[in-house]
């Protein structure tokens, strides 16, 4: 059970790879920390990433070591499936009023697994962006925190099923849990809520939701990962067979006065990491990023100068003009104009991996509009709003990790009256 | 011991323990052979009322240490808490046997037996840690004036804290000083900005928690965090200062890439060839002509990445100068309305927000922007400098005249070339081969910080200079606790990057100062209260452990006795594993306490064919791996043993040699993967473990045992799928080799 109300110095919203760092630096500074969650697990957009860029190690490395800082430090609490309805007060005195969602699973679960196996619903997995299922009762993912397993309410049958509840040895399963709302009195208060992947959708004539072997830059995180759909091995949809060519369109609706106008600072390097990933799977695989500018900046140029000298990986500056299916063979025409070179490009491949790019998550905060920039982005500082991550810029994680921590120096300032 | 023990043993038989495992027998072992007074078996030992029942037990049986056989002690850390003074041992039953093995199975019942063993011995040789505490001065000292260190002042005070910040030059400011204006770095991100410097600046001179020294450098620094005792030489040697302070910010910037190294692109063969930083200077200063005719320029062609991704210069890109060349290029449009502004570049690199600026600039009237390569600059019949380039959109080649030619010239951190304004060219061609020699050429140029550290002056740097991090994760993760690289010295940044930077690095020293003051370790092992202790009356000077710490903990005395700092110590125990005469200890984490660990194992028969492998795991990455794996249910061999460890770098070569003389068929260790990608947590930890093979190896030949019988591999997290194979096989092979001969002596 949750308290109805809690004191605290300083509440963190979102538990992505910003708001994590935060509540851990300021718990380790001494201030008594809530940090808030909207998805049943902590973590965000990096636990569904397969590795980072350019060390390509997995981010959950990072994590085991942030979780661990977290459950061990007794300054911070964790709230999961909890969002911020209103806010009043000021800095040094906020009064925030907490939406918790029901999770019908109780912290007597020892994420043993027994619901599962009897669960005879199912849910589109959206940790997986949707490429396979679960059962209504879920862990998100295998190393998710807290571990504990979540009731889909859209499609667990409840009261009309009650065979989890069965199963359950612990008695952990609460079918008639409701929204509660509980108050949370703190002085300062860090928005990292994080981003969205741009919907792939608004690019109709890049194909996606159309032709199943044309997925997003996220998608392919998920393929790659060793605990996605695929257990790690990149299958073309369409087929579950071998991939053996691949293109890469960069700037999949950024740079572009249509959809995003801003760049979204990551997804070159990301397409040049995926490149390594479908290297390490299929040597043979033929490879084209088609490209307007290659933005691996700072020490990261040293990671395209080695993707550049793999022979079988090809560059063309050019934006893509339109992907289609080529029904007799089943694969895609990716056509394309190489300004470089000023020739058309028509090529058929098999999987196309669309670079999206990254839209910041502020949508329902409960802040002032002038806190926000054209284009959705938090303004941090001034009139007291205190902001990390990629709702205030896209970014990398390392540079996430950068301003997340020094946010907690803006809240202390706060906290302190300056 | 120091005090005597009392032990109580509990077990879960919940999540399916109790199904595969008989508790029954378990609890024999700790109250048979072990004899543990008494030991409790529970349906769901992390129930509210289970764990009450403990602590009663705690209270009643006046207990000081309690073994819990349950899920692994990555889960529910905080539910099995109690007391200070009680030691609590997590026996992993449930992933890392029950989960992961037949039930119900001779084999399995014998490692959970074993695990047990491993536990009550583990509790039973090691003590609850007591927080190191010294005297803590809570000053922050900041090197550097420029924007990153007056921000990091600046908030530092603002957060209460005392700040001294010293600066080399006679005037603070940096490079924001020499600036003209500062790339857009707020909405709407269209318009060059004042860098606001003079009122930065201002508000640091006025502020009554700063002291600003400027034409200072540090002549010395030595200590630990908390009490970093510091000399500094002022006005060229007129005044010496003494201070102590508690934490360092080093935000020391960047130098220009030496252009006298570019003559290939004009510079020093026209008088109209100069760099970008010269361009704002002029501009800044508003003294046309100096380095050019300003009214003769009709033209102006900026070259961008001039001795940046170029593999003859600096091969890495130095992130700002696209926007800042954009910059530049509406000076010259502001200054000179008729002249024509050419932009050559390889990519435009205006990431984020930049990008806004950017396409600003394209839409500017006279602004020809040119994706191409510079092939070469002559003089041109009219007096302009011809500047020829390649590779340009539609594969043509052009020629550009120009009247002035502007160079995007790179960023070379300070930690690369310290004072040395000029000639750094060298430094960098030398440093960027490989990280060993920039880290040579740091250590004996750059002479910023001047500690007296055994292992060197500055902060150890990576390839290129930079000084070191952990770079993705954990930007913070210095190799000089308490020491905070800040800005444009860590990474090529722009302006609001610094700012940020600058906050995250003033947080983490005042983090610091407040872990010191509790004795509690900072990350990655933050809040961890033990430290390493020394018997020095057997040490014999080897200098190991002073060597081998990454984080330059131990200075030495004259004969080469260690001199710890315990503040700068991270307790990766690194140095315990180093030490031949063993003679460094954790209250909760010792040679003894795994020596016993490893012997409390029950070593069957040789006819038995049931072999022992013993695993030592790094319980950052492959002992979670091995959670993993115990929750996908993957199934492995049973025979082997695991003992987590703080890094395999504190792997003592004494602990293989118990385990092969006690008859351990084989010895595993799984560590992070190490080089320039390193993943261990403690920089070297797993390299040290893996250069230690050596000694290993020597100890074999001493056993006369075949030396496949240790073997060293490195392990990702989230590689959880190889670990069946990799114990099944390594079992495999040792049963191949035959059982190790001193079983049963």
């Amino acid at each position: 059970m949750t308290e109805a109300s809690i004191t605290s110095d300083l509440l963190v919203v979102g538990a992505g790879i910003a708001g994590i760092t935060a509540a851990v630096e300021a718990a380790e500074t001494g201030l008594k920390v809530v940090l808030l969650e909207k998805r049943p697990y902590i973590g965000g957009k990096v636990t569904q990433f397969n590795k980072y860029f350019p060390k390509l190690c997995p981010p959950s490395c990072g994590l085991e070591i942030n979780i661990r800082r977290l459950r061990t430090n007794p300054k911070v609490k964790v709230l999961t499936q909890a969002e911020v309805a209103d806010v009043s007060g000021q800095p040094g005195e906020y009064d925030v009023n907490v939406k918790l969602k029901p999770r019908f699973v109780t912290d007597r679960c020892t994420s043993c697994g027994e619901c599962v196996t009897v669960c005879p619903e199912s849910r589109s997995n959206d940790f997986n962006y949707g490429m396979d299922r679960t059962a209504s009762i879920y862990i998100p993912y295998e190393n998710a925190y807290p571990s504990k397993y979540v009731i889909d309410p859209v499609t667990c049958k409840a009261s009309g099923c009650k065979k989890c509840v069965e199963a359950c040895k612990y008695g952990a399963i609460d079918l008639s849990q409701t929204e509660e709302t509980i108050n949370i009195q703190t002085g300062a208060i860090i928005w990292a809520t994080g981003w969205e992947p741009y919907d792939a959708n608004k690019l109709d004539v890049l194909g996606f939701g159309k032709f199943p072997d044309v997925i997003t830059n996220v998608m392919m995180e998920r393929l790659a990962a060793p605990d996605g759909p695929t257990k790690g091995k990149i299958l073309r949809p369409s087929t579950n067979g071998a991939v053996n060519s691949v293109a890469f369109v960069q700037c999949a609706g950024s740079r572009d006065e249509n959809h995003l106008e801003y760049c979204s600072s990551v997804c070159c390097m990301a397409s040049l990491k995926h490149t390594r990933y479908i290297r390490e799977q299929y040597p043979d695989a033929e490879m084209d990023i088609y490209y307007i500018d290659v933005r691996a900046n700072g020490v990261f140029e040293e990671f395209y100068s080695e993707v550049s000298r793999d022979p079988k990986v090809h560059f063309h500056r050019g934006k893509v003009a339109k992907v289609s299916l080529d029904s007799s063979s089943g694969k895609l025409i990716v056509e394309a104009e190489d300004t470089l070179t000023g020739t058309r490009i028509k090529k058929s491949v098999e999987l196309v991996v669309l670079a999206t790019g990254m839209q910041p998550n502020v949508s329902g905060l409960p802040l002032d509009r002038s806190q926000i920039d054209g284009d959705g982005f938090l303004v941090s500082g001034g009139s007291g709003a205190i902001a990390c991550g990629v709702n205030t810029r896209p970014k990398d994680v390392s540079a996430v990790v950068q301003e997340a921590t020094g946010s907690v120096l803006k809240a202390i300032q706060a906290i302190k009256g300056n | 011991m120091a005090i005597d023990t009392k032990v109580g043993a509990y077990l879960c038989s919940g999540c399916g323990i109790g199904e595969s495992i008989s508790c029954d027998g378990l609890a024999k072992v700790a109250t048979g052979e072990c004899k543990v007074p008494f030991c409790k078996i529970k349906e769901r030992l992390c129930s509210e009322e289970c764990v009450a029942g403990i602590k009663e037990d705690i209270e009643r049986e006046g207990l000081n240490r309690v073994v819990i056989g349950a899920c692994s002690p990555r889960f529910l850390s905080d539910v099995f808490q109690f007391d200070s003074n009680v030691l609590v041992d997590r026996v992993n039953l449930r992933e890392g046997v029950a989960w992961a093995h037949k039930p119900n199975d001779e084999d399995t019942q014998m490692l959970a037996e074993d695990y047990v063993r491993m536990g009550i011995a583990k509790v039973r040789n090691s003590e609850p840690p007591q927080a190191f505490k010294s005297e803590v001065n809570e000053t922050i000292l900041v090197v550097g004036g420029g924007v990153t260190g007056l921000t990091s002042a600046q908030a530092a005070a603002k957060a209460g804290y005392s700040v001294v910040l010293v600066e080399k030059e006679s005037s603070l400011g940096g490079w924001a000083n020499r600036v003209y204006k500062v790339a857009p770095y707020r909405p709407p991100y269209t318009e060059p900005q004042d860098s606001k410097i003079g009122e930065l600046i201002h508000d640091v001179e006025t502020n009554v928690k700063i002291t600003v020294i400027t034409s200072c450098l540090i002549e010395k620094i030595s200590g630990q965090p908390g009490e970093f005792n510091v000399v500094l030489r002022i006005d060229g040697g007129a005044r010496t200062e003494l201070m102590t302070v508690g934490a360092i910010v080093q935000a020391t910037g960047w130098k220009p890439y030496d252009p006298n190294r570019l003559g290939d692109l004009g510079y020093g063969q026209f008088h109209n060839v100069i760099t970008g930083t010269q361009l704002e200077e002029q501009f800044k200063n508003g003294r046309d002509g100096e380095k050019f005719d300003g009214g003769q320029i009709k033209s102006v062609a900026f070259i961008l990445c001039a001795g940046s991704r170029d593999e003859k210069h600096l091969p890495y890109c130095s992130s700002i100068c696209c926007s800042a060349s954009l910059k530049q290029a509406l000076y010259i449009r502001e200054r000179y309305p008729e002249a024509l502004v050419y932009i050559i570049y390889k990519d435009m690199r205006t990431p984020a927000q930049h990008e806004l600026f950017y396409k600003r600039v394209q839409n500017e009237d006279k602004i020809f922007l040119t994706k191409g390569e510079v092939v070469g600059l002559t003089d041109s019949e009219n007096g302009s400098i011809a500047i020829d380039v390649d590779n340009t959109l539609l594969g043509e080649k052009i020629r550009i005249e120009s009247d002035l030619v502007v160079l995007a010239t790179g960023m070379v951190p300070t930690t690369l070339v310290g004072d040395v304004e000029s000639d750094c060219g060298e430094a960098v061609a030398e440093a960027t081969l490989d990280g060993k020699k920039a880290a040579e050429s740091a250590e004996a140029g750059a002479k910023i910080l001047n500690l007296t550290y055994r292992q060197g002056t500055d902060l150890p740097t990576l390839k290129y200079g930079f000084p070191d991090s952990h770079y993705i994760c954990f930007p913070y993760e210095t190799r000089r606790t308490g020491i905070y690289a800040a800005g444009t010295v860590r990474a090529p940044m722009d302006y609001s990057s610094a700012k940020n930077d600058a906050y995250g690095a003033a947080l983490k020293a005042i983090q610091l100062i407040h872990s010191v003051k509790e004795g509690k370790a900072v990350h990655p092992r933050s809040g961890d209260e033990s430290f390493p202790e020394f018997f020095l009356q057997r040490c014999t000077q080897c200098k190991r452990c002073t060597e081998e710490c990454p984080f330059g903990t131990l200075d030495e005395d004259e004969k080469g006795t260690p001199l710890p700092n315990i503040n700068r110590c991270r307790r990766c125990g690194i140095c315990l594993g180093a030490c031949p005469e063993r003679i460094i200890s954790f209250k909760d984490y010792s040679i003894s306490m795994v020596s016993s660990m490893i012997k409390a194992v029950e070593i069957p028969d040789e006819d038995e064919d049931k072999p022992r492998i013993l695993a030592f795991m790094c319980e950052n990455d492959a002992y979670p791996a091995l959670d993993t794996a115990g929750k996908f249910r993957m199934e492995y061999d049973p025979n082997v043993r695991v003992i987590p460890v703080r890094c395999l770098g504190s792997v003592n070569v004494v602990w293989i040699a118990d385990a092969l003389s006690k008859g351990y068929d084989g010895v595993l260790m799984l560590g992070c993967k190490f080089g320039v990608d390193y993943q261990c947590h403690f920089i070297r930890g797993s390299e040290l473990a893996n250069k230690r093979m050596e000694n290993v190896q020597e100890k074999l030949k001493q056993l006369v045992l075949e030396p496949q019988r240790v073997k060293l591999l490195t392990l990702s997290i989230d590689e959880y799928a190889k670990l069946p194979g990799i114990f099944n096989e390594f079992v495999q092979e040792m049963r191949e080799l035959g059982p190790n001969p001193y079983k049963g002596m």
